[in-house]
């Protein structure tokens, strides 16, 4: 195989690997403060993904320009979501909220079939088929915007925990729980703040990904078991982890469609899983307890 | 040992459980095509709901990857069949063996550095999902195509074969569920029963007084995961056809899980209870839903029933019924609801004072 192809794939499994990393940061943020691990994760990405399909359907316009709304909207939903219901649950064993996770990822799915069916869905932007040469590398111009919005928005979320007051209250959170209940943050609202943002990244990963593949409701369970083995491989409440495990995977996959068969790229992730378990079981940037 | 099986349950418990037993011997007989294929249906997932009760409600461990020890049981045992033409009878030890040993490295690489609990729970998905990628590329078990078993005559039993017609399904799990529920009562009370519970309340603890909590945890994957490769066995055989996309699904491994939570995790008797209540209900609303013909309404149904349980009783039904009936007997009264903080044994938020 001609040497430009192989970097070609590669650079389309680096783009892509920056979309799963904002995806992936909405779990490890969850998770990294309030201790949940969203089981919803996918699913709650394909409601983003939906959203902004009926948006774009119904007043036009790019689905990257939606994003700021889409992401609100997410964020509302996620700061509910912990007020209202997995907060009545924060009492029991763990394996009660991972269940009542699961129970809401069932309806979601279930909704979304019930709402739009079970056909692929794609809207049609633009640029879908144009691409950039540089030299001899073609790369994919929907790739390379959806790239763009990835890293804008890990950025300003990283931004946002190193700068801001709001940041930092939750990162304290995250740290110390008994430490931030002492100094007097309302760890409540926070709790619910966070999970808000973790929703929201998944609305601007949603957004994104539109860009790139169709809609369907199944599409959930996949997405989140590929966030699961991301945060993993990062190490599970570290940000910079999720983004590298998410670059990683998207290589990882990038090279099993040169390597071996495409049908067999996500077994390609999960050997990489395995890899990490052994030699570095914390995850590559996670630390240990 | 009997009088440890029977010992601490009083006359009216026995004569309940008497009661329920002879129904479920003389059920078949007053029971059409349909009805006999739910109650195997709801027996299946009675037997694999303790299965997964031993390793959450004792030990403390979530699996969410059930679905790959029946499934890997069940392409042991059909495989053998297949290609061999050795027969289920012992065909079911390699699926004890296969899924035991599927259980042991999920264990191993989950415990190894006791992460925390959530990793087991992840790992059980992805190994679940891996495995399904694996067999659906090879070609010898039939890939993504499916293996079928040849269907043969169904009038007579053959118990060393595993052909034959339903009711002898029915009866096979009638016997195993029994069996697994007596099994799980004797080993609640021995010693390593005793054990789990220590690191299902308080791991440290547990691991402070000398208990080898890795050792203890990583048996009862393995114990589950084998009992587990049974059910494989039986579900390969009764349905004569496997598909990965089917037996390796997430939402299988949620369907076995279903009873239990709405039985009571931790509990002797919720999974048998929420399966026979479950499995009828689940079909009927199929039933009712399907004149309607709406996509989606079953699972949307199932999602809110788990979100109410969690919510309002996450004791599960069977301890209300068990405190309806005045059920008694020391050693049958159910566990107390598993409390904890967090994921990482963080306190919880609030509502500290709503004890269940």
């Amino acid at each position: 195989m001609p040497l430009d192809t192989v970097v070609n794939i590669l650079i389309g499994g680096l783009l892509t690997g920056l979309i799963y990393g904002l995806s992936s940061l909405g779990l490890s943020v969850i998770f990294g403060v309030v201790k949940i691990v969203n089981f919803a994760h996918g699913e709650m990405m394909v409601g983003a993904m939906f959203l902004t399909l009926v948006l774009v359907r119904w007043a036009g316009f790019d689905p990257l320009m939606w994003l700021p709304l889409v992401a609100i909207v997410l964020f509302g939903f996620g700061y509910v979501l912990q007020r209202y219901l997995i907060e009545r649950v924060a009492h029991l064993a763990d394996y009660m909220q991972f269940l009542l996770m699961a129970a809401i990822a069932t309806t979601l799915v279930a909704a979304y079939l019930m709402i739009f069916g079970p056909d692929d869905q794609s809207i049609q932007v633009s640029y879908s088929l144009d691409s950039y040469a540089i030299g001899p590398l073609i790369i994919d111009k929907s790739r390379v915007y959806a790239a763009i919005a990835a890293v804008a928005v890990t950025a300003l979320l990283f931004l946002f925990f190193r700068y801001t007051l709001l940041g930092k209250a939750i990162r304290a959170c995250g740290d110390n729980y008994m430490g931030a209940l002492v100094v007097g943050l309302n760890v409540r609202r926070l709790y619910a703040f966070t999970f808000g943002i973790g929703a929201a990244c998944l609305g601007a990963a949603g957004a994104i990904m539109l860009v790139l593949i169709d809609v369907q409701p199944y599409l959930g369970p996949q997405y989140t078991l590929l966030a699961f083995v991301i945060v993993i491989i990062g190490g599970l409440g570290s940000l910079p982890g999720a983004m590298l495990g998410g670059i990683l995977i998207g290589f990882s996959e990038a090279l099993a469609g040169i390597v071996i068969q495409p049908s067999l790229k996500s077994a390609f992730s999960f050997a990489l899983l395995i890899l990490v378990l052994l030699l570095r079981p914390q995850g590559l940037l996670g630390r240990r307890t | 040992m009997i009088r440890r099986l029977v010992g601490q349950a009083n006359a009216r418990t026995l004569w309940a459980l008497a009661a329920l037993l002879a129904a479920l011997i003389a059920a078949p007989a007053f029971a059409n095509d349909y009805v006999l294929t739910v109650l195997v249906l709801a027996l299946y997932y009675a037997y694999t709901g303790q299965a997964w009760n031993l390793m959450l409600g004792f030990a403390g461990l979530l699996s969410i990857g059930q679905a790959m020890f029946v499934g890997l049981g069940a392409y042991a045992a059909a495989g053998l069949f297949v290609q061999f033409g050795v027969p289920p009878i012992a065909g079911v030890f390699l699926s004890i063996v296969v899924a035991c040993i599927a259980g042991a490295i999920v264990g191993y690489l989950a415990f190894r550095f006791a992460i925390g609990g959530v990793y087991f729970a992840l790992l059980t998905i992805a190994f679940s999902e891996f495995t399904r990628i694996l067999i659906d590329n090879w070609a010898y078990l039939g890939g993504s195509r499916g293996l079928f078993l040849k269907v043969s005559d169904l009038r007579h039993w053959d118990l060393i074969n595993l052909r034959g017609p339903p009711q002898m399904f029915y009866y096979i799990l009638l016997v195993l569920t029994v069996a697994v529920f007596l099994f799980c009562r004797y080993i609640l009370n021995s010693k390593i029963g005793y054990y789990w519970q220590a690191i299902r309340e308080d791991e440290e603890a547990a691991q402070a007084i000398g208990i080898d909590t890795f050792r203890y945890k990583i048996y009862a994957v393995v114990i589950s995961s084998g009992i587990s490769g049974i059910a494989g066995t039986i579900y390969a055989f009764y349905y004569n056809n496997l598909f990965p996309e089917t037996v390796f699904a997430i939402s299988g491994s949620v369907d076995m899980l279903l009873g239990t939570v709405v039985g009571g995790v931790g509990t002797l008797f919720g999974p048998i209870f929420g399966a026979l209540i479950l499995t009828p209900l689940g079909e009927a609303l199929t039933a009712a839903t399907a004149s309607v013909g709406i996509p989606g309404i079953k699972q949307f149904f199932w999602g809110l029933v788990v979100a109410a349980i969690v919510l309002v009783q996450p004791a599960g039904l069977w301890p209300l019924v068990y405190r309806g009936l005045r059920l008694g007997g020391r050693r049958m009264r159910p566990p107390p609801v598993l409390r904890g903080g967090n994921a990482v044994g963080q306190p919880a938020v609030g509502r500290e004072e709503e004890g269940v």
